[in-house]
């Protein structure tokens, strides 16, 4: 087990009044993502628990992807994997970027 | 049709109630995870594998709890446990009907004496349930299916509606070949194991409701009256199915003498033909 | 302990118990004794048994407390039994228990031999209150055949155990976590007076195992879902 922490600069606010949601389920080779609003200045914090120890540059490279495409910002953002794909990952952040705003990237 | 099997146990709970009506109680930001995971090098869920809440289903409230199948397996543990317990206690206090949204292998080992303990405390709290007349309903149409002390909790609730998809026992196949061998059940024989577990089977015992597997055909078979437990009766029934089919080699061999006309068709009817053709002939 | 030494030790004024293979049942004064020796696999046909001597209590001795005396390696690995459906038959002996509860007969557990599973589940976890003797074995399954299923390395399991109670066998796990009230020695037949004196109450098992420190988390998880009503 590791457990990673990562910060963005983020972008628009999401509402502070969205409801926390989580996304997917953590299955073998899944994650799940819970998103909460937060304030934090305008950025985005990531903590991600993973079953798989030293992919700690492939988790910043993804996460770094995701939120410049998203430019969210005032999220917490918790992960729980089970040794998901990068490519998994990536989708399931979008799922659960969307299911928080309540709308697509 | 949106199908129960492939859904999530959040989305059948969402796919079940009227939209927007479901709250949950311990949800998964509050991060109530189990504490056992960690030291065992295992991830640990949000929500540890159940979501419990409430709801309501064409206006009338509800309590209702989805195990998750693809987060161990939906097994049991302390959290996990506790979740289903509080649920059913709370629906003593209210009196509120219960939808158990069940997919579970059984006890988590890696918290097995919690786990077991836990089941235990769902068994009590089911049967005081049952004594209250408050109805609890288990829906299972999940992969794993319900084995384990789950499957005999699922035994002990006013009624059962499964898919044909889904499966119901104590002991999974593979445990039986493990401990037994291979002659005692061929657990890699899917055809063999379904006639065993599977809900055409369970349907013709009268222990399940059969329905196809779509999640509005499980939110249409919901019945909530209860089902009054008159035990005397329930040891005649089954006592005369130990007498006559307690021996029998083979689920096709009890369809045989059901009256069922070439049961070996079974397995491949749709739910409303295999309907039919078992109408008038259950065990 | 052996069937045979133990039930001149709980009922020193002797009993009409009568045994048929691995199964037994029979009154000792105003007990009535139901169990298994030899550790029993439960099936099908020995649930259903014991489930009928339940409801045979109720009506010939209303009121009459019920001790339970399973030795049991858990249940029956059959397809046949699953064919028919073994969870329904362990399910309605739960359900007499519970009916016999209701009709006001208190229902003791003693674990004497070996308590595994759903053998344990399906016979003393239901009574009001669970007792074991000393060398009782009391387990969902050992740690060899857990490291197989899970993957962990045994010695993890092993080196685990040690500190905590919640996956390996033992009694003393039961009792820390509040499924095992006590352990009985030295005068058994007073142990049985003075459980049959107690007032059963309600589940208290979490509670329990809250104050013993084995299981910290179910009692205040089920009170919060219970009790969430904002």
């Amino acid at each position: 087990m590791e457990r990673l922490e990562y910060e963005f600069d983020g972008g628009a606010p999401v509402a502070p009044r969205n409801r926390p949601t989580l996304t997917g389920v953590l299955g073998s080779g899944n994650l799940e993502v819970l998103v909460e609003p937060a304030d934090l200045g305008g950025r985005v914090r990531v903590e991600v628990q993973t079953a798989a120890v030293g992919f700690g540059a492939i988790w910043q490279a993804v996460l770094a992807d995701v939120f410049a495409r998203w430019q969210v910002g005032d999220i917490r953002v918790s992960i729980n994997d089970a040794g998901a794909t990068p490519a998994v990952v990536a989708l399931r952040l979008d799922q659960a970027l969307s299911d928080h705003t309540g709308g697509g990237a | 049709m949106t199908s129960w099997l492939e859904a999530t146990a959040r989305e059948r709970i969402a796919g079940l109630l009227d939209p927007g009506s479901f709250t949950e109680f311990v949800p998964p930001e509050a991060r109530i995870t189990s504490p056992h995971l960690a030291q065992l090098n295992q991830p640990a869920a949000f929500d540890d594998g159940v979501a419990v809440g409430r709801g309501t289903l064409e206006g009338a409230p509800m309590l209702i709890a989805a195990q998750e199948g693809a987060f161990m397996g939906g097994a049991v543990g302390e959290v996990h446990g506790a979740k289903i317990t509080g649920l059913l206690e709370r629906a003593l206090d209210e009196r509120a009907p219960v939808l158990l949204l069940l997919e579970s292998g059984g006890v988590r080992l890696h918290e097995a004496n919690a786990g077991l303990i836990a089941v235990s405390e769902i068994m009590r709290a089911i049967l005081a349930l049952r004594g209250a007349g408050v109805p609890v309903i288990v829906l299972n149409g999940g992969r794993v299916g319900v084995f384990g002390g789950m499957g005999i909790a699922t035994c002990l609730c006013d009624r059962l509606i499964m898919s044909e998809d889904a499966r119901l026992g104590l002991s999974g196949p593979e445990v039986i070949e493990t401990t037994m061998g291979v002659e005692e059940f061929d657990a890699a024989d899917r055809a063999l194991v379904w006639r065993v577990t599977g809900g055409k089977n369970r349907a013709i015992f009268g222990e399940a409701v059969l329905v196809p597997d779509d999640i509005a055909a499980f939110r249409a078979a919901i019945r909530l009256d209860p089902v009054p437990l008159d035990v005397e009766a329930e040891h005649a029934l089954l006592g005369a199915r130990l007498d006559r089919f307690g021996a029998a080699e083979d689920a096709l061999d009890i369809w045989a003498d059901l009256g069922i006309e070439t049961p070996a068709r079974l397995p491949l009817l749709d739910t409303d033909d295999f309907l039919s053709a078992i109408e008038g002939k259950l065990a | 302990m052996k069937i045979d030494d133990l039930l001149p030790q709980l009922f020193p004024n002797g009993h009409d118990i009568a045994f048929d293979g691995d199964y037994f049942a029979g009154p000792a004064g105003d007990v009535a004794v139901i169990g298994t020796r030899d550790r029993a696999a439960i099936g099908a046909a020995l649930s259903h048994r014991m489930a009928g001597e339940v409801l045979r209590i109720c009506r010939d001795h209303p009121g009459r407390p019920i001790l339970l005396l399973v030795d049991t390696l858990g249940q029956k690995m059959s397809r046949r039994d699953e064919t028919i459906c073994l969870n329904a038959y362990i399910a309605h002996l739960a359900k007499c228990l519970d009916h016999a509860r209701g009709r006001g007969h208190r229902i003791i557990g003693l674990v004497y031999g070996e308590a595994v599973s759903a053998g344990f589940l399906s016979s003393s976890m239901l009574a009001d209150a669970c007792y074991a003797l000393p060398e009782a074995e009391v387990k969902v399954m050992n740690l060899p055949a857990m490291s197989r299923v899970t993957k962990i390395p045994l010695e993890r399991l092993e080196e685990l155990s040690q500190s905590s109670a919640v996956f390996a066998p033992g009694v003393e796990n039961y009792i820390a976590m509040g499924a095992v009230r006590g352990i009985w020695e030295g005068d058994l037949a007073a142990c049985l007076e003075r459980a049959l004196a107690e007032d059963p109450g309600p589940d208290t098992r979490r509670t329990l195992g809250e104050q013993r420190g084995g299981r910290t988390l179910a009692r205040r998880v089920s009170a919060d879902v219970r009790g969430d009503a904002a």
